[in-house]
């Protein structure tokens, strides 16, 4: 695979080569990962890069897939306007 | 791995990782620093990132400035190849009522004294300073152009990278389980990874400070509160400087990547929890597009929580064990931990490697809820 040209994260621009490099500096999660180098912070949160750099972790350290950590599930499930969500507490949103 | 160490610091967010940098910089090297998570994988890394100096108790006022000066040379002074990312865009602390104005006079005289290069601002300049600002119901607001904010997870890895290039090792992903305590004195730490002997132990945990200091007999009056905060989609340059109300209680700014950080800080029971809500989602966008209509735009990317350790006066306690000598704690931020971790780092530091220190460790201890010493501040969320 070609390493420079290749994106795994599309949002943040980020090659096989950066987030591999990263792999070799010793950070071992996609968490670390993604904090260091912004992979999976984008609009679409990691929908396509978390499996990825999961991959590639994977195979670096030669352990099975369901043992890289994953990383937590934040919401929104999709991006929302700020305003829709004023309109929405000013319509009778709750108090925790 | 070795099996001891001359110190032990339990937690790796900025407290710790700062701490063990000074420690080895003052030739203190024979470190372990153990991390349940990753490094800053606790409050550090969900803190809002924000420095600065416009405090209003003299004590704090100079530690987040005597901070402040590390944070603007942190690469050169640890060693880091990346960009802590620090941008002193300043600090607009906005006034909504007669008192607060007051009292952030009263500020302005603490931050002076210090040289602190702080200002009151009438409502056209703050709206110079941030064009978008919706200055209804203000009465005015404060700046200071040195206060901005930095990146938490690379000022953490500059701070743990430079010491472990002096030799601090560092074991993540490992849990502090149980202290080994003989005679009166800390002799070690049990760890998921197996049990490390040391006769100084640091406990920069946070809100996990309290369960680990009661294995050392000390009962710390912290409670830990959920915060949230939340993210946008990154847009061109649109406000320089943080803007922050104690009185609505909400901070925004935009990160030099363009996304808008924000966050609210509504009065929570204390509990562990660190699961974002949609209630907070809905109501921080009400209070921030009041405050910055420009930001109904925006689209939210991603939210998320985590905690404060409150000490009864808002303030760090620094405290040796009284039936585990050698066991530290320093503990009890409150939500500043992050912009005063350089300083507080050094005190540390310097009290183990004796050496002197402008400061007085000793105030810091929770006696003063005792004797009445306590470290109040006004200016604080």
């Amino acid at each position: 695979m070609d390493d420079k040209n290749t994106i795994l994260c599309r949002c943040e621009d980020l090659t096989r080569e950066a987030i591999l490099d990263c792999i070799k500096a010793g950070y071992c999660t996609i968490d670390e990962i993604k904090r260091v180098t912004r992979a999976g912070m984008g609009p679409c949160q990691g929908r396509t890069c978390r499996m990825l750099i999961a991959q590639e972790l994977s195979s670096y350290y030669g352990i099975p897939m369901e043992e890289v950590l994953m990383t937590t599930f934040r919401p929104p499930t999709k991006p929302i306007r700020m305003g829709v969500l004023a309109d929405a507490y000013k319509e009778g949103g709750a108090e925790e | 791995m070795k099996k001891g160490y001359d110190v032990i610091i339990i937690g790796g967010g900025i407290v710790g990782c700062a701490t063990a940098f000074e420690l080895a910089k003052r030739g203190i090297t024979d470190v372990l620093l153990i991390e349940k998570g990753y490094l800053s994988s606790g409050a550090t890394g969900r803190c809002g990132a924000g420095i600065r100096q416009q405090w209003g108790s003299e004590l704090n006022a100079r530690i987040a400035m005597e901070s402040t000066h590390i944070f603007e040379n942190l690469e050169e002074y640890t060693g880091y190849k990346h960009s802590c990312g620090l941008h002193q865009g300043g600090y607009l602390l906005v006034a909504y009522t007669e008192k607060e104005w007051a009292q952030f006079q009263e500020n302005l005289k603490v931050q002076h004294s210090l040289g602190i290069d702080s200002r009151a601002v009438d409502l056209k300049e703050a709206k110079e300073i941030v064009p978008y600002l919706n200055t209804e119901g203000m009465f005015g607001a404060t700046f200071c152009q040195k206060d901005g904010h930095a990146d938490p997870f690379h000022c953490t890895q500059a701070y743990a990278q430079g010491a472990r290039r002096m030799g601090v090792e560092f074991l993540t992903y490992t849990e502090a389980t149980g202290l080994i305590i003989r005679g009166g004195h800390i002799a070690g730490v049990e760890t998921t990874k197996g049990t490390f002997e040391a006769s100084t132990v640091i406990n920069c945990a946070n809100v996990r400070a309290p369960e680990l200091a009661k294995m050392a007999g000390e009962e710390l009056p912290i409670v830990s509160e959920r915060h949230q905060a939340l993210v946008t989609e990154p847009v061109a340059p649109l406000i320089d400087c943080m803007v922050m109300s104690f009185h609505r209680s909400y901070y925004v700014q935009q990160t030099p990547h363009g996304s808008f950080v924000m966050g609210i800080g509504p009065k929570e029971e204390p509990s562990f929890n660190f699961k974002s809500s949609w209630q907070f989602l809905e109501k921080n966008c009400a209070v921030m597009c009041e405050a910055l209509p420009i930001l109904r735009k925006l689209n939210v990317v991603r939210q998320w929580a985590g905690q404060y350790d409150l000490s009864p006066d808002r303030n760090p306690i620094i405290d040796e064990a009284k039936e585990a000598r050698g066991f530290y704690s320093v503990c009890g931020f409150s939500g500043h931990g992050f912009m005063v971790a350089p300083r507080i780092a050094i005190l540390m530091a310097n009290h183990l490697a004796r050496q002197e220190d402008t400061m007085d460790i000793r105030m810091f201890s929770q006696e003063r809820y005792k004797t009445g010493k306590l470290l109040l501040e006004p200016a604080v969320v």
